[in-house]
């Protein structure tokens, strides 16, 4: 059965930035937002240690030493102007967040309590400055239940667990609408808009050791870039250092930003040989390598692929209450107490830096000269705006999602004010169901969780945190084998109603698509910088290589394309902590 | 080791009622429960449905009753769950399809207790100044994730489902005793009624329940002496 629905506004994904648009959409548009979740179970709600702004409550802080630091971060590859809105903006938006009900951690004098991160500096990079605006260490947690709580004040449209499948474009290249397939009943609808927010999060479930959700499979770019969006720098995918050993849990960067001590199997503080000034809090990408060096080196503990996150000196009272999450998390799945022991890490599938490509109002960029495609926005972590380049800061994601959420949020909505109905595509749900109906009867020969734990291993091994032309090229190879494969499997589960089955099968092959093109990219780049380390072209290679990638995928080959980087305030140095 | 589950199934396509099955997985004594569901699902019966996201503990989406009692799947080990593993959906809540149940009903209870600060005040510039003793009078409840883990355990709630349940009573204490929030009295004035929070019967299933650690129990006696005393300003 078919269903149509026409709303001016639709949001895909209901994390913080999908709310944040909702909740700015709503209030100039009529809007609906679709997830394939319920609101509160978004992988925003798992983030831990804070939200990065210049508030200045506990030191001096300057909007622009935070927009340094981004840049610096970034390794020179974020769009400056883009930053610099980000980071002008955020303070603003924090204290939006508290008026909504958000609730902060206090200092004693009441106001917003803030406190150290990795790469966030006072005076361009002097020394570490008490920056991430923290509610004890479920920061991501207060955060989208704050702003799933002002969506139902504000009586915003929710449609909870329906899978979006399908985009629509007008022939003209207007963005028109979505297909979605409501899990309970397996019933298609046809969503027509007149403007689409993509806020879908990422695909961490690419590889092996992750943080992210089992959900996080990359749908909404993988549909953009089946319609023939580009993908901005996809070959830039962050490792947290401190993920649970084995299981990708995170363990806050907050530990460090307290005091905790990474060592190696001889105790060593390693982090002082690697970055002598910032030490363990220099930036995710510099610590989730050393780490990877010691390991190499023989100096993981008792000679395995992880290194002890160290916060037995914090004291109980500093571990329960600023790190609670964390100490229950090593509780509940290893048995160990922080206060006591040290902490088993190792680096952990993280962030996106790349996605969708758009400008600073979330519009979605169709090439890489920046032209639009009309009606259709993205923010949070599925769009590259670029303002995490290379490599993204410790708090940046939460700020990138509320500014630039709600700034999709607002030019949405002005653009579904000021424009008629797009026509709709002559077919809709066609393909999609022809689709769905060919998976369901076929009988293949393979297992969707075969498929998909020989992507992740491959994805790794070889297009992890370092990385060789050799490698890559492996699993380019054996990833275009995979995507044949994932076309000849059996789905299971035959039936209409809460079909999880077929659902995993699409999200593989999503995954597949993006692995794809990540793979792709990051072979082409022959460069070292920031995420994306090459152990055959080891440096950073500005003359050549201080560029966006946009790929796409035309006639079944991926293409690649490159657009210049906006350096507007600080001209690329050599990076060091 | 090898461990026997015991799903509660039922398709709603095919099942006139639902029935056990029963699986054999190979575990880590360090796997979830959520781990061995997956092993069901995805190499013995791909039909096998429920609801799973964050995998540790945070997004509340894997609420189910093991071996009798409420938890989330990603938060118990197999290690602890003996030769057999009983995994049923979420008891009282209309049932979709096998593990997965209708959360609509718990979620209209949860938006019927105000759940957003409301305050129209707002400073000239910067946030709303709050004490930090202020801050901790309400932290315990700000950690619900609404899995409904506690709600679903309650025998008031089984005896009546249109008990408005503890995890609504905890969204709403979580504002009412934010000194930032003016409207506490809607709220208590919501929990005063016939179904509100007079069913508590102190019986603390919630409390073993909450995979969050929150004192649930507790939350709900402070609304009900807020309703005898009324509120400290």
């Amino acid at each position: 059965m078919i269903h149509t629905h026409k709303f001016e506004t639709i949001v895909v994904g209901a994390g913080g930035a999908g709310l944040m648009a909702a909740l700015y959409a709503s209030q100039g548009s009529d809007t609906a937002v679709l997830t394939k979740l319920y609101p509160t179970r978004s992988h925003t709600g798992t983030a831990q240690g804070g939200i990065g702004a210049a508030l200045g409550n506990l030191e001096e802080d300057r909007a622009e030493w935070h927009t340094f630091d981004t840049i610096k971060g970034s390794d020179y590859l974020a769009d400056q102007d883009a930053v610099d809105i980000m980071c002008q903006e955020a303070v603003e938006v924090i204290y939006e967040l508290e008026h909504m009900g958000l609730p902060f951690d206090r200092t004693p004098e009441g106001k917003i309590a803030q406190r150290p991160f990795g790469g966030h500096t006072s005076n361009f990079g002097e020394k570490p400055v008490r920056r991430a605006c923290h509610a004890a260490d479920r920061t991501g947690h207060m955060i989208l239940q704050t702003l799933y709580q002002q969506c139902i004040a504000h009586n915003v449209r929710f449609f909870d667990e329906f899978h979006v499948l399908d985009l629509l474009l007008s022939d003209d290249g207007q963005a028109t609408g979505v297909v979605a397939y409501e899990i309970d009943s397996g019933d298609l609808h046809v969503f027509h808009g007149k403007a689409l927010i993509f806020a879908t999060g990422g695909f961490g479930r690419m590889w092996e050791i992750t943080s992210n959700a089992h959900s996080l499979t990359g749908d909404g770019p993988a549909i953009a870039l089946h319609k023939g969006i580009p993908l901005e720098d996809m070959e830039f995918f962050q490792f947290h250092p401190t993920g649970i050993y084995k299981m990708g849990i995170l363990i806050t960067e907050g530990v460090r930003g307290e005091g905790g001590i990474l060592r190696n199997r001889d105790g060593e503080r390693f982090m002082e040989r690697y970055a002598p000034n910032l030490k363990d809090l220099a930036s995710r990408d510099v610590v989730s390598r050393a780490i990877y060096l010691e390991v190499r080196d023989n100096k993981g503990i008792d000679g395995g692929r992880y290194v002890h996150l160290d916060a037995t000196h914090l004291g109980r009272q500093v571990v329960e209450t600023k790190l609670a999450d964390s100490a229950e998390f090593c509780k509940t799945y290893l048995g160990i107490d922080p206060a006591v022991e040290p902490m088993p890490v190792q680096p952990t599938a993280h962030y996106a830096m790349g996605g969708i490509p758009t400008n600073v109002d979330g519009e979605v960029q169709r090439n890489a000269h920046g032209d639009v495609v009309p009606g259709f926005y993205a923010a949070g972590e599925v769009a590259c705006v670029s303002v995490h380049g290379a490599n993204r800061l410790g708090t940046n994601s939460l700020v990138d999602l509320v500014v630039f959420g709600k700034r999709a949020g607002k030019a949405a909505a002005a653009y579904a004010q000021q424009n008629d109905w797009a026509e709709l595509p002559a077919e809709t749900w066609e393909p999609t169901q022809a689709m769905l109906q060919k998976m369901m009867e076929h009988d293949g020969q393979y297992n969707v969780a075969d498929l998909r734990a020989e992507m992740q291993s491959l994805m790794m091994d070889n297009v992890g945190v370092f990385r060789t032309e050799e490698g890559i090229q492996s699993a380019l190879t054996r990833v275009r084998e995979l995507q044949e494969c994932a076309q000849d499997i059996t789905v299971m589960d035959k039936g209409k109603r809460f079909n999880t089955d077929i659902l995993e099968a699409i999200e593989l092959q999503n995954l597949l698509d993006l692995a794809e093109v990540t793979a792709a990219s990051a072979l082409a780049r022959q460069e070292s910088r920031g995420a994306h380390s090459r152990e055959d072209h080891k440096d950073r290679d500005d003359e050549n290589w201080l560029t966006h990638t946009y790929a796409t995928k035309v006639d079944g080959k991926v293409s690649l394309e490159y657009a210049p980087v906006s350096i507007t305030i600080h001209h690329p140095k050599e990076r060091t902590y | 080791m090898r461990i026997q589950m015991r799903i509660r199934r039922f398709n709603p396509e095919t099942d006139s009622k639902p029935w056990w099955g029963e699986y054999w997985v190979d575990v880590e004594g360090s796997d979830r429960v959520l781990d061995a569901l997956h092993q069901v699902k995805w190499y013995q019966d791909g039909t096998l449905t429920l609801r799973r996201s964050c995998a540790h503990g945070i997004c509340g989406s894997d609420a189910m009753v093991i071996n009798g009692r409420n938890a989330l799947a990603c938060k118990v080990l197999m290690q602890d769950v003996g030769d057999v593993c009983q995994v049923e959906p979420l008891r009282t809540m209309p049932l979709i399809k096998d593990l997965v149940v209708d959360m609509e009903p718990f979620f209209a209870k949860y938006r019927a207790v105000l759940p957003y600060l409301i305050n129209d005040q707002l400073p000239a510039s910067g946030e709303r100044y709050q004490s930090q003793e202020a801050r901790e009078r309400y932290d315990d409840t700000t950690k619900c994730i609404l899995c409904a883990a506690c709600t679903t355990s309650c025998p008031s709630f089984w005896a009546n489902e249109d008990y408005i349940g503890p995890a609504a009573i905890v969204q709403a204490h979580r504002f009412i005793f934010d000194d930032r929030d003016t409207a506490a009295d809607l709220r208590l004035r919501v929990l005063n009624d016939v179904d509100g929070v007079w069913r508590c019967r102190t019986v603390f299933n919630c409390v073993q329940a909450c995979p969050r650690e929150i004192d649930v129990t507790r939350a709900i006696g402070e609304v009900k002496l807020a309703l005898i005393n009324g509120l400290d300003d």
